[in-house]
């Protein structure tokens, strides 16, 4: 099953899928630090982002979350890739930013949640910087 | 290779600060709108006016880093651009309890964004500290609860601007021209429809943040109109609304019909026609968000622990509702009053009657977003529905919620005391 998604901020990336169906706000919702999910309503809840391509249904609340999305990846915690369903300028930033300091990008791609759901949770893939997301 | 079409067109002025004309710190700047622009598919930028900016708080040092950078290329803002809370109170010490690595991370990033040019407001409620965008101005700002505010209290236009965007907005005096920037997006999507609850109900304080939660819950990012408040309902009870809708879902924007900008009348507030869906909210639904504002069953006088309001930051007229309930009595828990200096520098007799209360005054920051609360667990009180939202993750306590009556009544006692008549 090969998938396209549209990349928002482009480049290549692999790991294994975690597909979250829950809205996830970063701030008030992952540890910085560790990668860690600390929402206790988010269907991820204690599950660590790092290195994985994680599918997100949808995100919601804090403008902070470009923030936290910054410090993963100076930590080098963040996500390997993030399939966001609707455009998200708010994590995307985190990831210019990270351009900006000479740090590594996390590729960010705009993928329905109906292909979504077409993912398998701890499935590897790898994320091409044209949007094509094949298992590996 | 060729532009799409549709793709962002940026004047002469704008490709010169790109090129380099203005400095480094302001073509960086420009990079980072200019390229937010292009995925989120603007046609081009829009001036602002100024610029309300939530990257100023510690998360980390990559956010220290990035600051020091835009000020060592000399960078200034290009707009009036106000701060957001940051971890430290930086007129009361002793508060916040940072390793000594974080506090000083948190002092640069402080000494960084008011080098840039920023008006050191440190609140998150800066439409109550004088910044104050006139009806469909463009800005930037950040905090989800301010931005709510602007766009719906206000009637100034932002989009949702993440950390860091809204610095990079501030210094190139520009933002995309794309989301709540634009007519069409400001048009209500759907009619909530308030009109059935009883009006004891609806003058509750606590049914502000406890729409606002069941908007945010249910809504994501659709644009209500409500129908049914009073015409004069207050400045601080829409704040409490807002803030609550924007933290537990995305609410960027909410027209109050009779009392909004842009809402004189459902029609107008529709963009011409009534939104095509409608909801009519019953007293299950609300007694349904209000659960989900407590992460802990109390029953009546079991212990609470502490309390915390002011999120947004408290107005000084809250302040004196909180004074007056107390009435000359003292709490038994720590009790934490959070807000900005705008209103510190503004109270006379309150202060002494606060320390008489044995109130904590916190300015500049708050407790969900550095260490401030007891090191010991237990339950938090709060009449703050976003302060309810974010006291589980943030801190590790529990929160129970109630109305700023409540949470005096139960400071004095040192145990739950809820007023619950409206809610049966």
């Amino acid at each position: 099953m090969v998938l396209t998604a549209f990349p928002l901020i482009a480049g290549a990336a692999r790991g294994p899928v975690l597909r979250l169906q829950r809205p996830l706000s970063f701030w008030g919702g992952v540890d910085p630090r560790t990668g860690t999910i600390t929402d206790p309503t988010s269907d991820g809840h204690g599950r660590c982002l790092a290195g994985h391509v994680v599918a997100l249904a949808a995100t919601r609340g804090s403008s902070s979350s470009s923030s936290v999305l910054l410090e993963l990846i100076v930590a080098g915690k963040a996500p390997a890739a993030l399939l966001l369903a609707e455009t998200d300028a708010i994590l995307a930033v985190g990831s210019l930013v990270a351009r900006e300091l000479d740090r590594p990008i996390v590729p960010i791609l705009r993928l329905s949640a109906a292909d979504q759901a077409r993912l398998v949770s701890g499935r590897e893939v790898a994320v091409s910087a044209d949007g094509i997301i094949a298992p590996v | 290779m060729p532009e799409p079409a549709g793709a962002l067109r940026l004047t002469d002025d704008e490709r010169a600060v790109l090129d380099g004309r203005d400095g480094a710190a302001r073509r960086r700047a420009m990079r980072i709108v200019a390229d937010s622009a292009r995925l989120l598919g603007a046609d081009r930028l829009v001036p602002i006016a100024s610029a309300h900016v939530d990257g100023c708080l510690y998360h980390g040092d990559g956010g220290v880093l990035f600051a020091e950078m835009l000020v060592d290329e000399g960078g200034r803002v290009a707009v009036p651009t106000t701060l957001n809370v940051g971890a430290l109170d930086l007129l009361h010490h002793g508060h916040v309890r940072l390793s000594a690595h974080e506090a000083a991370m948190a002092q640069r990033m402080a000494r960084a964004y008011e080098a840039l040019g920023c008006r050191p407001s440190w609140t998150c409620a800066p439409y109550q500290a004088g910044h104050r965008p006139r009806l469909g101005q463009h800005v930037a700002w950040g905090e989800s609860n301010a931005i709510v505010f602007c766009n719906s209290v206000l009637g100034a236009r932002t989009a949702r601007y993440g950390d860091f965007l809204d610095i990079c907005c501030a210094l190139a005096g520009r933002a995309p021209n794309t989301g709540l920037h634009r007519d069409a997006a400001r048009h209500a999507t759907v009619t909530v429809d308030t009109r059935a609850l009883r009006p004891e109900l609806i003058a509750d304080e606590a049914f502000y943040p406890v729409l606002g939660a069941w908007l945010g819950r249910e809504l994501g990012e659709s644009v209500p109109a409500i129908v049914g408040l009073p015409a004069d309902v207050t400045e601080d009870r829409l704040k409490a609304l807002g803030a609550a809708a924007a933290s537990t879902g995305s609410v960027g924007l909410f027209h109050v019909v009779g009392r909004t900008p842009e809402a004189p009348d459902l029609a107008t507030a529709g963009g011409g026609d009534e939104p095509a869906s409608r909801i009519t909210i019953t007293p299950a639904m609300l007694r349904g968000a209000r659960s989900t504002l407590s992460t802990r069953t109390l029953a009546e006088g079991d212990p609470i622990d502490a309390v915390a309001i002011g999120s947004p930051h408290l107005s000084l007229a809250e302040i004196r509702s909180a004074l007056a309930l107390f009435g000359g009595r003292r709490t038994r828990v720590p009790f934490y009053a959070c807000t900005g200096r705008h209103v510190i520098d503004a109270l006379s007799d309150e202060r002494e009657a606060l320390r008489a209360a044995g109130v904590d005054l916190i300015a500049d920051t708050c407790v969900v977003v550095t260490p401030i609360l007891p090191p010991a667990g237990g339950v938090v009180m709060t009449n703050s529905g976003k302060f309810a939202h974010y006291m589980k993750p943030n801190t590790g306590r529990d929160v129970v919620f109630g109305t700023l009556a409540d949470c005096v009544e139960s400071a004095v006692a040192g145990r739950l005391v809820r007023d619950e008549h409206a809610w049966s």
